[in-house]
């Protein structure tokens, strides 16, 4: 038996009802993140910008952060930022791309590893240079929107458009909260957030997937049951399967967070965040759109008609009609 | 669905055995590892650069200075034909990739474009090994004498080839030098180069080693004027003025007199008399005879060496050297004499290569990394088992076999594939130990479903699992999409290390949780005949 049930097996929650401030609330965040990043913009780390980022160990307990920080900006090496980086010991260093070129670049870090002297041990040096880094543009940016067609034909394919739509402009949304997240907290974005962008994609839609099998074979199954009803009842019947898996990545996302070290804090965090708003997007953007885009009992089974039988899916079967409940 | 042939179960289950037994030799300690054999004890994660520590070097030709280097060759070229051919011209000159020039007499110019023509040579194509059609000078006249030779592009970009293929070569010859183990070299695009070297204690020397061109030329030093006459005024035509490696400058002659191309060998060794570190070298028979004759004539006169434009020292002859053998001393520690033998042995690399990335990892925060990413991932296990048993009791029990099974598969392939797990794998590896039990949670909670409409335990199982199917796969080939683009688009760093093992996680989910799952229960459901599910 199991020992506790904290997810209500059974659910009747009307999320339909909500759906205005739910659609308010997206809607504003969605704006914030395009102000945020007009105004605000990223924190672009190395691999979109050039440039070199040191990590060091002070070889006493703790770094002395000032002295170095005098150290490095009387050695004409341009934009120097020095941070601590996760225990007082460490300290990471950060060079604009002050060289005119690769070997300039390459010079400079040398300088700089010759004002660390035997204070401190190199634990790690990253350089990207220009050509390098505007590649990483490009190739980033073509994956985000490649991905998003694969999927959008995908769905398209699988399902009928309105749920593509609705799924693409879920996952849509969820990528700029994350977006958003890296602003304002000013997290590293470099390929690593990248990753986790698509993750948070693949996660996402993984979820409204679900979401949106139901709902498909609910509309085979109960043809009169008017849209936002059978919306809620689908929403509710993944109720419980969408908040244990929310709840099982977060809580790997955040034991990676917790101890998964420094460089992959920022990852952690923005996918912590990431499986939150698509939990919250699945329910409260992914399922009430369909009202909007005009989905009907006969979209679905029109179609369905059309084909035949759909075999081997997980849509209900013909012979399968079970009664309805009241 | 809860029936399993035969065959079919022993197939789910020679999979899990085999996924578990390549899973092991990863936590074994090396000590238990010797006494295996070795197929099975190399079943190991390669750690990427990140995790082991190492160095992640993207080279890149330097495709103007390869450029500038061809035109002032071609020019050369062009002057050497044009006075064996007693052909008079003015103002040859190179402007970019074009070497120009005009005839004293413009009817010299079908002469000349014949004989200009013998130096273009088509290229060759490097995969098909035919001709591509394609020359790699364009040499054609215009009004007046005018005659311009023309470096095509395809021909500049066959030479950038090359000069990386030569390049590969070298530096695996310097790389070998340095005694690390298992250095890849690899092409990467049309112009780079890609060097990783794992567990390196000093990247700086590595870095030093692959920076050099270490184009080394023995040439006289010009002593019609002194150095600073020469840069102050003009210096002769044949003659330059380059930088000491003492801080003085040189007036040097622009003729080589033998290069490094003659050397045969070369070692670190001291000097008899002031202990100094020194490099000793022996020419080949063409550059010992050479040597020989320059050294013959200009007996008391300085020689320089010269190595990347840069003069290492210039001594004074003091008599002919005839046996092909010589010192090189400048003021160098054992280190730097130790590093010009191994650069002079490797041989120079045909254009210089400058670093356009890199990423450089301490053992130490390697060490570190792997084991924040163990805790964590320990972490993670324990949080979703507690949290599955809590839920699903039983079932939960079962999806968490399914998960171990999972993992254990995961590494296994990980092994058997020798893709590199890198310090994003690890956080992907975390991840998907969260999202793996989502096929689980879908099925368990379609049986909850089934079975509040009122089936019996074994038919709410059954139409759980075969209604599940269906939205297992649609979800898990959404997430695979995107996994396959951050793959193919992820480069050859961190990012792809995290794609594999999202992938691995995704394929090897499926058949844990769904299939593996299934037959558990399938087990379980004929030994115990539930009238009642426990979830």
């Amino acid at each position: 038996m199991p020992l506790i049930d904290y997810i209500p097996a059974q659910t009747k929650i009307g999320f339909m009802r909500l759906r205005q401030v739910s659609f308010c609330l997206s809607a504003a965040l969605t704006i914030i993140a395009v102000v945020l990043f007009g105004t605000v913009g990223f924190n672009l780390g190395i691999d979109f910008q050039g440039g070199t980022l040191i990590e060091a160990q002070s070889t006493s307990r703790e770094a002395d952060l000032s002295a170095l920080r005098e150290q490095l900006t009387d050695s004409d090496l341009g934009d120097v930022q020095i941070q601590e980086f996760g225990s007082a010991r460490d300290v990471l260093i950060r060079l604009g791309r002050t060289g005119a070129d690769d070997a300039a670049q390459q010079a400079i870090v040398q300088k700089v590893g010759a004002s660390l002297g035997s204070d401190f041990t190199i634990r790690r040096v990253e350089t990207v240079g220009p050509s390098v880094s505007g590649e990483l543009v490009r190739q980033s940016v073509l994956a985000l929107v490649l991905g998003a067609v694969v999927v959008l034909i995908y769905l398209w394919f699988r399902f009928e458009w309105q749920f593509a739509v609705g799924a693409l402009v879920t996952t849509a949304h969820d990528i700029f909260v994350t977006l958003m997240i890296y602003s304002v907290l000013g997290l590293d974005f470099d390929l690593t957030s990248i990753a986790a962008i698509l993750t948070i994609m693949g996660y996402s839609l993984n979820d409204t997937v679900v979401v949106y099998d139901r709902i498909r074979e609910m509309l085979r199954r109960y043809k009169r049951m008017p849209l936002p009803e059978l919306l809620d009842t689908a929403v509710n019947a993944t109720f419980s399967r969408t908040i244990i898996v929310s709840l099982t990545t977060f809580l790997a996302t955040m034991a990676l967070y917790l101890f998964g070290g420094e460089v992959l804090r920022g990852f952690s965090l923005a996918m912590a965040v990431g499986v939150l708003i698509g939990t919250y997007s699945t329910i409260f953007v992914a399922a009430p759109i369909l009202i909007h885009l005009g989905l009907r009992a006969s979209t679905v089974v029109g179609k369905e008609e059309a084909e035949g039988e759909d075999m081997a899916k997980s849509g209900a079967t013909k012979g399968d009609q079970r009664p309805a409940k009241a | 669905m809860l029936h399993f042939s035969r065959l079919k179960t022993a197939v789910i289950l020679v999979i899990t055995a085999v996924g578990i037994l390549f899973a092991v030799p990863n936590l074994l300690p090396a000590s238990v590892l010797q006494h295996l054999p070795s197929w099975y004890a190399s079943s190991r994660v390669t750690l990427g650069l990140d995790l082991q520590g190492g160095s992640h070097i993207l080279l890149e030709v330097d495709g103007a200075a390869l450029r500038k280097e061809r035109a002032e060759q071609v020019r050369d070229d062009v002057r050497r034909i044009l006075r064996e051919q007693k052909i008079g011209y003015t103002g040859l000159s190179v402007r970019d990739t074009t070497v120009q020039l005009r005839l004293r007499d413009p009817n010299d110019a079908q002469n000349a474009l014949t004989q200009l023509r013998t130096m273009v040579t088509p290229i060759t194509n490097t995969v098909l090994g035919g001709a591509t059609g394609e020359n790699d000078l364009n040499v054609s006249s215009g009004s007046d004498g005018q005659i311009s030779v023309t470096l095509t592009e395809a021909g500049l970009n066959a030479r950038i080839r090359s000069a990386v293929d030569q390049s590969i070569e070298i530096i695996r010859r310097r790389i070998d030098q340095l005694g690390t183990v298992e250095p890849t070299i690899q092409r990467q695009g049309a112009d780079r180069i890609l060097v990783q070297v794992p567990g390196l204690q000093d990247p700086a020397r590595l870095k030093a080693l692959l920076g050099q061109t270490a184009k080394l030329s023995f040439r006289m030093v010009d002593q019609s004027m002194s150095p600073q006459q020469a840069m102050d005024g003009r210096a002769p035509a044949d003659s330059e003025v380059l930088q000491g490696a003492d801080g003085v400058p040189y007036l040097v002659e622009k003729q080589i007199r033998v290069s490094g191309e003659d050397l045969v060998d070369a070692q670190p060794g001291f000097d008899q008399t002031t202990r100094q570190p020194l490099v000793s070298f022996r020419f080949n028979s063409n550059g010992a005879r050479r040597f020989a004759t320059t050294t013959q004539d200009a007996v008391g006169r300085p020689f320089a060496i010269v190595l990347d434009n840069q003069v290492i020292s210039a001594p004074v002859i003091r008599e002919p050297i005839l046996g092909g053998q010589g010192q090189i001393s400048g003021s160098f520690t054992v280190q730097q004499a130790n590093d010009l033998a191994i650069l002079l042995r490797a041989g120079a690399l045909p254009a210089p290569l400058k670093v356009v990335e890199e990423r450089t990892v301490g053992p130490s925060l390697g060490q570190d990394s792997i084991e924040a990413g163990k805790t964590a991932a320990y972490v993670a296990a324990g949080l979703v088992a507690v949290f599955m048993i809590a839920v699903y009791g039983l079932f939960g029990t079962f999806a968490l076999i399914a998960l171990a099974v999972h993992i254990s598969l995961m590494v296994a392939l990980q092994s058997m594939l020798g893709a590199t797990l890198t310090l994003p794998g690890i956080a992907g590896f975390v991840l998907t130990i969260g999202m793996a039990v989502d096929s689980n949670v879908v099925i368990f909670e379609r049986i909850r479903d089934e079975a509040r409409e009122g089936r019996s335990a074994i038919a709410a199982i059954d139409k759980g699992f075969s209604f599940a199917l269906g939205t297992i796969l649609d979800a898990n080939l959404t997430s695979l999409a995107t996994a396959v683009i951050l793959f193919l688009l992820g480069g050859s760093g961190p990012v792809r290390g995290f794609a594999v093992i999202y992938i691995l996680g995704l394929l090897t989910t499926v058949f844990t949780a769904y299939t593996l799952t299934r037959l558990m229960i399938a087990w379980w459901v004929r030994w115990a005949r539930p009238a009642k599910l426990p979830i």
